[in-house]
């Protein structure tokens, strides 16, 4: 191996993914623009989802209450006064919320650090929980968030939700997100702390007796995974320009689930190539939904019929190819080098195993 | 003083007594066993040192300080590492990020400085690193440190189990059952190997063992339970003469 050679190696890559993102926004009209933008999206949420599920072994199924709150936050944090006169015309805005007005970027932090305060408050009790009880806690918790900010009129404007959202979540602020996002999770996951996240995942009880702080470990990949959610709700809400609590329904949580299994739980490689993919299916099926013409006959529109194709690939993931796409494995450059020339001596130095990160 | 005792431990699990007023007294770098019928509850003696349970009645002393009820890293953080009968490997991990989670002790990493590589995290990484790969050459398992972990043999499983303990750098170390499964020659082979780990890293050692020849080839003193009762306990010699324990063994067997 040879690390000098292979950061080369993936400084290019990034900056020819820059530069055809440049090109992209250039060129891409409104539609195709807002998909791209959307995979960026999905890569956050995926990631964060996977750092709970994949890498830390946690049932968790409260992701969207985490986005909401997110979303939520941003929003109200960056509309103007008079966006927000707008909005709240069955019961005025809560007076301390009225006048503030910051930058995008510091209230995208912001709502990362409310989002990641609730998941802490949260994990305390949940996390007590193991498997299936967690997955139903987090669950519940979720439920709860959205029954409240539909019921909070004067801070959420309730059910009528937010319109009219400053759309900052361009092409660069997206994908700089999932960037950062992939280079943390990187860099995590091959340190000591993500190991002990991996060993609390593989076995608890041997966690401990080496010396882990379980508890406390689940807690900080808990309160981080809220963290990402929080980014990744809010950007959400700043590309669609609209929220409201329908949106973060249980179906949110399901799409990331889905699109983390499919890639491969603890694999990062897996949950961008699937984010990537499930977006990019998910927009390309929209007819389903619409009225169908098959020929013969014709089919009425059936709204959610997408959702069917996916929960098949889902099951069909399930039975044939439970480890998903990747497994827990990852991209790196002596993985292509190895698959190219196989007939190269020395043969591979290591195992595909989750050792190797995206180099 | 004793590095590690009991005081009249008792563990109960419903209607169930599954140790009954334990006293152990370990002396600093002594090798005791722990022996007696399945269901004896042996495991369950390790398993309330530990921290993984907490003893119904009773007191568990480690060096002078009093270690009940504590929580299971709390304990390990004091020096006491274990194995486990039913192997606990980390099963996603390879061998050498087995032992490097034993090494997590002595990183003590926090998110930022891990995550971000700062130069004090890289220095305590390469110094963990370096010491995991000496103990798997130690015990000849370093060609197979990339390997999966669980896609080792048997016997190299239980291995990498002490190894991944001793990369805690304890001072004592509790074995459960290290020779099951292993032929003769094997267990033979491990009686020398936790001689060599006791002397080389200054260990005291309490090993749950069914093979007589390790356990009375390798200990300076034997406890035997039986349903929880402590029936015998002296040197081997001793052991072996107790017509208590040979009724157990023999009624048992
Ligand atoms: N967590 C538990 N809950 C209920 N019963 C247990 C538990 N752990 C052990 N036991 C029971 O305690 C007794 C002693 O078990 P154990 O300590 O594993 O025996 P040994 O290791 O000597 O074979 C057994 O009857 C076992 O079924
Ligand atoms: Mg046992």
């Amino acid at each position: 191996m040879k690390p000098k050679r292979t950061h080369l190696y993936s400084l290019a890559a990034a900056v020819a993914f820059a530069v055809l993102l440049g090109v992209a926004d250039a060129t891409l009209d409104a539609f195709s623009l807002r998909v791209l933008d959307l995979c960026a999206i999905y890569i956050v949420l995926a990631l964060s989802l996977n750092l709970v599920n994949g890498f830390t072994g946690l049932f968790s199924l409260g992701h969207a209450g985490f986005m909401a709150v997110g979303a939520y936050t941003c929003a109200l944090l960056t509309m103007t006064p008079e966006q927000k006169e707008m909005n709240f015309f069955l019961e005025p805005i809560a007076p301390w919320l009225a006048h503030v007005t910051i930058p995008f970027i510091p209230a995208l932090v912001v709502a990362g650090l409310v989002a990641a305060a609730l998941g802490f408050v949260i994990a305390a009790p949940a996390l007590r929980l193991r498997d299936d009880y967690l997955a139903i806690a987090t669950l519940g918790f979720a439920e709860i968030i959205r029954v409240v900010l539909t019921n909070a009129q004067s801070i959420t404007n309730g059910a009528l939700g937010l319109k009219g959202l400053p759309k900052f979540a361009g092409t660069w602020e997206v994908w700089g997100c999932a960037a950062l996002s992939v280079a943390f999770m990187v860099l995590l996951t091959r340190s000591a702390y993500g190991r002990a996240l991996k060993a609390v995942r593989d076995d608890e009880i041997a966690a401990g007796a080496m010396g882990v702080n379980v508890f406390r470990t689940k807690v900080v990949s808990f309160t981080v995974s809220s963290f990402m959610a929080g980014v990744g709700g809010a950007l959400l809400g700043h590309l669609l320009t609209t929220i409201d609590p329908k949106m973060f329904t249980f179906m949110l949580t399901f799409n990331i689930l889905l699109v983390v299994v499919l890639g491969g739980m603890a694999s990062i490689t897996g949950s961008v190539i699937a984010s990537i993919g499930v977006t990019i299916l998910m927009e390309a099926l929209r007819f389903l939904d619409g009225p169908l013409d098959l020929g013969v006959f014709q089919l009425e529109a059936r709204p959610g019929l997408r959702m069917v194709v996916f929960s098949a690939l889902l099951m069909a993931v399930v039975l044939f190819r439970q480890r998903g796409l990747m497994g827990s494995r990852e991209f790196s450059w002596e993985m292509l080098s190895r698959a190219r020339l196989p007939w190269r001596k020395g043969g591979p130095a290591g195992t595909d195993g989750g050792t190797h990160g995206v180099a | 003083m004793a590095l590690l005792s009991t005081e009249r431990v008792t563990m109960r699990f419903g209607g169930l007594t599954a140790v009954s007023r334990l006293d152990v007294r370990i002396e600093k770098d002594e090798i005791v066993g722990l022996i007696g019928p399945n269901g004896a509850g042996k495991t369950t003696a390790f398993n309330v040192i530990t921290g993984m349970n907490t003893p119904t009645e009773g007191r568990v002393l480690f060096a002078g300080e009093d270690i009940t009820g504590m929580a299971r890293h709390q304990i390990a953080r004091r020096g006491i590492a274990r194995t486990f009968q039913n192997i606990r490997l980390f099963k996603e991990m390879s061998v050498l990020e087995n032992v490097l989670v034993g090494c997590h002790l002595r990183l003590h990493p926090n998110l930022f400085e891990a995550t971000l590589h700062l130069p004090g995290y890289r220095r305590r990484d390469a110094e963990a690193r370096a010491f995991a790969m000496d103990l798997l050459r130690e015990v000849g398992l370093e060609s197979n440190a990339d390997e999966l972990a669980t896609s080792l043999p048997y016997g190299k499983q239980r291995r990498l189990e002490i190894v991944r303990a001793l990369a805690t750098r304890p001072s004592m170390l509790l074995l459960d059952e290290p020779a099951a499964g292993m032929n003769p020659h094997e267990s033979l082979e491990l009686m020398h190997f936790i001689r060599r780990i006791r002397d080389q890293f200054g260990l005291t050692i309490l090993l749950i063992e069914h093979h007589m020849q390790v356990v009375m080839g390798v200990c300076h003193r034997i406890y035997v339970l039986e349903y929880g009762q402590t029936i015998a306990q002296g040197d081997p010699a001793a052991i072996q003469n107790d017509p208590k324990v040979i009724e157990a063994y023999l009624g048992a067997q």
